[in-house]
């Protein structure tokens, strides 16, 4: 088999069995993402776009191709945040590639390590040992926040690709917490609160393996490493469940996005109607539904 | 005749050694060795491939882990 437009040796089979080589699919990878950005419109010129990059093939992907994207199309500026929980054998691997790459594009880069922040690391937040990702998500998600905003910037794009959706769409239906599905999508934007920033998803229709070959291919500089308690999520489990369903039945994944898509506009519609008014946290300003927000809270209980 | 190859797990460093008739591809053995194809990506002799890739003698064949976290 070789490549269908150049005959080169191919790296990717599409799921139609088409078989591409580097440049063409690279060139496949790059438009689908910029299809994306330009369909959502995701990205104005004026904006200002702050990359969450954990160093991992995701956000790295990520911000090269928004780096690419801003040289090609658009003048709008780009700088990236990196939240370093101080998980050992992993965070400061990741970390040194994301200061390099950072450095090797020329974009700045602004760090927040939860010791500094918070005076722990995050084993030490963690009240259940069996469940780190949930205190790990909640203080990830809001000090991206308050870095991003530090940065003036005026939106976040992650680098959440269609598995990632794929896993968040059925983990909120199992566990019945249809409203946090309302958040998901290529472009969040249920929360208004003057300090929330708004998040993109420019990988969000690119599989994980697909993102895993661009990355090989460009020879972008990412050490391939696994936080050490992915193991221990409910999201991997949902993860190996989707992989088997997509070995079985390719385009599986696809098409869950697919079909959550049509739903989401009722789903955002249905919430917005019935959500709380979102306030401010007593301790630190930022946006939060009861009277200190959940990261507050958590540093809290944890100081007592 | 068949012939024995053994397939790296890129990230653990775990070799898988299985037996595979002349002229099998990526995708044979990665069936025969019960790893989900959509968790790996191929790479022979430090290049990406194909599953549809004749595997020859002395190829290095390593299984580039998809799934990562953080």
């Amino acid at each position: 088999m070789a490549c269908k437009s150049c005959k080169q040796f191919p790296v990717y089979a599409t799921q139609n069995h088409e078989h591409l080589c580097k440049n063409h699919f690279s060139r496949y990878f790059e438009r689908k993402v910029f299809k994306t950005i330009t369909k959502y419109k995701m990205i104005e010129k004026a904006d200002k776009i702050a990359v969450a990059l954990s160093g991992g093939k995701d956000s790295s992907v990520l911000l090269y191709l928004l780096n690419k994207f801003r040289e090609q199309y658009q003048g709008f500026e780009l700088s990236a945040v990196l939240i370093d929980e101080g998980i050992p054998s992993y965070r400061e691997i990741t970390r040194k590639d994301a200061v390099k790459f950072c450095r090797q594009l020329g974009i700045p880069l602004k760090i927040i390590s939860f010791r500094q922040e918070t005076g722990k690391r995050l084993s030490q937040l963690v009240k259940n040992k069996h469940n780190p990702c949930a205190t790990c998500g909640v203080l990830r998600r809001y000090f991206l926040n308050k870095g991003a905003r530090e940065l003036h910037a005026t939106k976040i794009a992650t680098g959440h690709n269609a598995d990632d959706e794929a896993q968040s769409i059925w983990m909120n239906s199992i566990k019945g917490n249809l409203e946090f599905s309302a958040k998901l999508g290529p472009v969040t934007g249920m929360i208004v609160h003057e300090k929330f920033v708004k998040r993109i998803k420019p990988l969000y229709f690119m599989l994980e393996k697909e993102v895993l070959i661009y990355s090989k291919v460009q020879n972008l500089p990412v050490t391939f490493v696994e936080c050490p308690n992915t193991r221990l999520s409910f999201r991997n489990e949902i993860g190996r469940i989707l992989n088997e369903l997509e070995a079985k039945y390719p385009g599986t994944k696809q098409s869950i996005l697919n079909s959550f898509l049509e739903i989401l506009p009722a789903l955002k519609s249905h919430f917005r109607e019935g959500s709380k008014h979102l306030g401010t946290c007593k301790l630190c300003g930022e946006p939060a539904v009861k009277e200190f927000c959940r990261a507050c809270g958590l540093i809290k209980k944890v100081k007592q | 005749m068949k012939s024995t190859i053994t397939l790296t797990i890129e990230r653990t460093k775990k070799k898988i050694r299985i037996a595979l008739p002349a002229g099998s591809t990526i995708k044979d053995a990665i069936s025969k060795a019960g790893v989900n194809p959509v968790e790996v990506v191929p790479a022979v002799n430090n290049e990406i491939v194909t599953e549809s890739y004749k595997i020859r003698n002395n190829d290095k064949i390593e299984l580039l882990s998809v799934v990562s976290g953080g």
